[in-house]
């Protein structure tokens, strides 16, 4: 594998280097290269086979987007090849164009919403929908095998159209999707015959009962991962037990709340070989029998990796448990709301533990014990348990996130909710840690100071930054002034995704964001005080950018059609319910989202986003056809 | 403007529905700390890098969801300080769409065990514990006791001190601390004093007193 890509290496350089562009363009109406080179090339080029199988080792999309822009062969011979296709944004690109460029795709991953649709800061209705996509690749792409979608509204009768159209459908993932119900899942089921994936993670899903489970064919099923944790309603107990039986291949089940605990016992004796385990809740009362049955089914499964679930886990369950936490290397306890005395218990025997995802019930004292114990650790998630800001009754301050710094040689990744934060605990742990790649810090009070010190947190994220030289994806939070994003600017090179939100003082904020993160692909913001001045002058950098996202910023109308009248590959929707044309110039729009895009304006917007025109004297379009 | 509001809310004190134009000089960062009452005069010397003619902005942000919700906080936040008694609790912050940002779902599973607990009748009776010269406070569920006993057991483990002996007569001898707690008339009780079921309806907060203070519930110091 690396001769082949050492091979490659020198046929990169060996081949006529072509100019390549800062961002990836799919039109394939765009001339490559002068004829010139283009002749040239044609008496070096390699034969078509021997590309291709070169080709055929390079797995990243973005390396093969890199290859498709040295020159025209090299574009048919990696478009004729790509069997995984990526979209980052659904409205970057026409579906029509992706089915008729990738001839042997086999597996398709779109991203919908933006990000902050997590949140509810995208109404209901903005779009995302994955019928166009699914239409298309089931008119031109039959052989379509796995479809991944994030974010995005899924309706029935897309699941319906997938089930019909694609006679090898293996794989449907649906991330933090909604739109559809459980008849959608059931035509999946039923008629998917080689249905090997399927996985419904945080969806919003219209239940109407457990009977889709029956659905799935009566002989043995080619199913090795099933997750409907999402799930409100209950399954048949029969159903399950004789689908685990009749799918030997099944490696990961992630069962929702409503399957109870008395029954996982005889779940697993049918399925020893899980690797993956998500359970029901864990809170009914077991007797002494059952609860010996159970551990004795938990220390059966050999190969379980990862251990999810456990909603309402009572501490009285936590030894059930020890049989397999030694192998774990995947925990996630965000639904079980023990306290940290139970969660140390349970902490201190999973040595081998790579991922931790936690509520902060874990206090400063069970983080402790992670960094003692859990010296693998590569991702920390310690989510808040209190719904409200004043509930905080809990003892999890900074401390416990350096103590796992200073622990967790191989934490690269954390997502940490915290009260209040200083910036010598910042310091520390990027000198601890400079190999984060992901590091999102939510202050949850917002403007919060440095408690010790009551001044803001610029220098704290500034050791970040400086330290941390792969840092990837950042989340800022705390009373920030524009020296922190100057900081970033100046030190976050390689920084791909950055949140903020409460934060900065001007236009500087963004001005040092803009022209300084050279890698920056999504960047979102909320109620930072900046305006338009950044944003026009900086308008180039949009362009190599997947999106912005502003929301509660002081953009104004004016500057918003000045952008999108600049910025030809530009969509700017404005995210508004009164129409911006009633309202002058100047006033400030309260949610802007611009993507760079081949496809034009979309044509699904719904009343409240408005799509600013190219022309000048039309002004704002909503071009909504229903 | 929501983001001026958002940032009077951070602060715990009751104020007035207050919008203000943001400055672009970094002259205030440590927003908490400052009256509203300074920004008033402030207004007219501002420095503001804005288009021209945004000087009323502010007056047209009210729709946004965000400070919509700011603003309703904040009123109510009015009416309740007019009709104040002396026992209110303080205003609760506002809720802010979609901060902090954790997924919808995830609140609801910890807001339902709440719920559940809540509607259970009797179940999860949590008040708040304080102990003088501890910095930061706790919260107990009363109903996880059958007695006194067990709850003083608790109380000690938690904050690690130790109450001495309970008499009738005297209150608590043979240590400096002495466990009180507030009752519905807002009065300060020596926890013994009542029968347990007694105790667990009227009790609103506990607190650890220390030294002085308690001299007067006759301990022996």
């Amino acid at each position: 594998m690396a001769s082949v890509s050492l091979l490659f290496v020198t046929l990169l350089s060996v081949t006529l280097y072509i100019n390549i562009k800062s961002f990836i363009l799919w039109d394939q109406s765009q001339t490559f290269l002068p004829s010139l080179s283009d002749s040239v090339l044609m008496d070096r080029r390699f034969p078509f086979k021997v590309l291709e199988h070169i080709f055929s080792f390079v797995d990243s999309n973005e390396d093969r987007n890199s290859v498709s822009l040295v020159c025209k062969s090299w574009f048919e011979t990696e478009r004729r090849t790509r069997k995984r296709v990526f979209v980052g944004n659904c409205y970057a690109v026409s579906p029509l164009k992706v089915a008729r460029r990738f001839p042997k795709m086999r597996s398709l991953t779109l991203k919908g919403k933006p990000h902050f649709a997590d949140y509810n800061l995208v109404p209901d209705g903005w779009g995302g929908y994955a019928w166009p996509w699914i239409e298309a690749m089931a008119a031109r792409r039959p052989l379509l095998e796995e479809i991944r979608l994030k974010r995005m509204v899924v309706t029935d009768e897309c699941l319906e159209k997938i089930a019909a159209s694609f006679r090898d459908f293996k794989s449907l993932v649906l991330t933090s999707c909604e739109g559809f119900s459980t008849d959608g899942i059931a035509a999946i089921a039923s008629t998917c015959r080689k249905l090997r994936n399927l996985e419904l993670r945080e969806c919003i899903v219209d239940d109407l009962g457990g009977d889709w489970l029956s659905y799935f064919p009566e002989t043995s099923t080619s199913l090795v991962s099933l997750d409907f944790s999402c799930l409100d309603s209950e399954v048949k107990l029969s159903d399950l037990e004789r689908l685990l039986s009749r799918s030997p291949n099944l490696k990961s089940l992630k069962l929702n709340r409503s399957v109870t605990l008395d029954v996982l016992e005889s779940l697993l004796r049918r399925a020893p070989q899980l690797v993956e385990l998500g359970t029901g809740s864990f809170s009914d009362e077991l007797d002494p029998e059952e609860i010996s049955k159970l551990t004795k089914a938990l220390s059966e499964l050999k190969q379980l990796k990862s251990l999810s679930g456990l909603w309402d886990l009572l501490p009285e369950y936590i030894p059930v448990l020890y049989s397999v936490c030694p192998r774990l290397t995947s925990l996630n306890l965000s639904y079980a709301t023990v306290q940290m005395p139970d969660l140390i218990d349970l902490l201190s025997r999973c040595s081998k533990l790579q991922k931790l995802w936690v509520m902060d019930l874990i206090e400063d004292k069970g983080l402790k014990t992670v960094a003692l114990c859990c010296k693998e650790l590569r991702e920390l998630r310690v989510f808040p348990s209190g719904a409200d800001l004043d509930e905080t009754d809990v003892t999890l301050t900074e401390q416990g996130l350096v103590s796992v710094s200073e622990g967790c040689q191989k934490l690269e990744s954390v997502l940490y909710f915290c009260v209040q934060f200083t910036n010598a605990a910042l310091v520390s742990i990027a000198k601890n840690r400079p190999n984060f790649r992901c590091f999102r810090l939510c202050v949850m009070e917002p403007f919060a100071p440095d408690y010790r010190t009551q001044q803001p947190l610029d220098e704290g994220f500034k050791a970040i930054v400086e330290r941390c030289k792969d840092l990837r994806r950042l989340s800022v939070s705390g009373l920030l002034t524009d020296k922190a994003f100057e900081y970033i600017g100046v030190h976050a090179k390689k920084l791909r995704m950055l949140s903020i939100a409460f934060a900065g003082d001007s236009d500087l904020m963004l001005h040092h964001l803009l022209s300084g993160c050279e890698s920056l692909k999504k960047l979102e913001i909320r109620d930072c005080p900046f305006g338009d001045t950044a944003l026009l002058e900086n308008a180039a950098k949009l362009e190599t950018m997947r999106s912005l996202w502003m929301s509660s910023c002081f953009v104004s109308f004016g500057a918003c059609k000045q952008l999108s009248q600049k910025m030809p590959r530009l969509n700017v929707e404005v995210i508004d319910e009164h129409p911006p044309k009633t309202r002058p110039d100047s006033s400030p729009v309260e949610r802007i989202y611009i993507y760079r895009t081949v496809a034009g304006p979309r044509l699904d917007t719904p009343e409240f986003v408005w799509t600013i025109h190219k022309k000048p004297e039309v002004g704002v379009s909503r071009l909504a056809i229903r | 403007m929501n983001l001026s509001s958002i940032k009077q809310l951070a602060s715990t004190k009751p104020h007035f529905i207050f919008t203000i134009n943001f400055s672009i000089t970094n002259s205030f960062p440590y927003f908490s700390s400052v009256k509203m009452d300074e920004f008033v005069n402030l207004e007219a010397t501002e420095l503001r890098l804005g288009l021209p003619g945004t000087d009323n902005v502010c007056e047209g942000r009210e729709r946004v969801s965000c400070s919509k919700r700011a603003l309703q906080g904040a009123a109510e936040n009015e009416t309740e300080s007019s009709t104040m008694k002396t026992e209110t609790s303080p205003p609760r912050k506002a809720q802010i769409v979609g901060w902090p940002p954790v997924r919808s779902f995830r609140k609801n599973i910890v807001q339902t065990k709440k719920n559940e607990s809540e509607s259970e009748g009797g179940r999860g009776l949590y008040v708040k514990v304080s102990m003088d010269g501890a910095p930061y406070l706790r919260k107990i569920d009363l109903s996880c006791y059958k007695g006194y006993s067990e709850l003083l057991k608790a109380l000690e483990m938690m904050f690690n001190f130790s109450a001495g002996e309970y008499f009738e007569r005297e209150g608590y001898n043979g240590s400096e601390f002495v466990p009180t707690y507030e009752d519905k008339d807002g009065d300060w009780m020596l926890i013994g004093d009542v029968p347990w079921e007694m105790f667990v309806c009227t009790c609103k907060r506990l607190r650890i007193m220390k030294g002085s203070e308690a001299k007067g519930f006759g301990c022996d110091v």
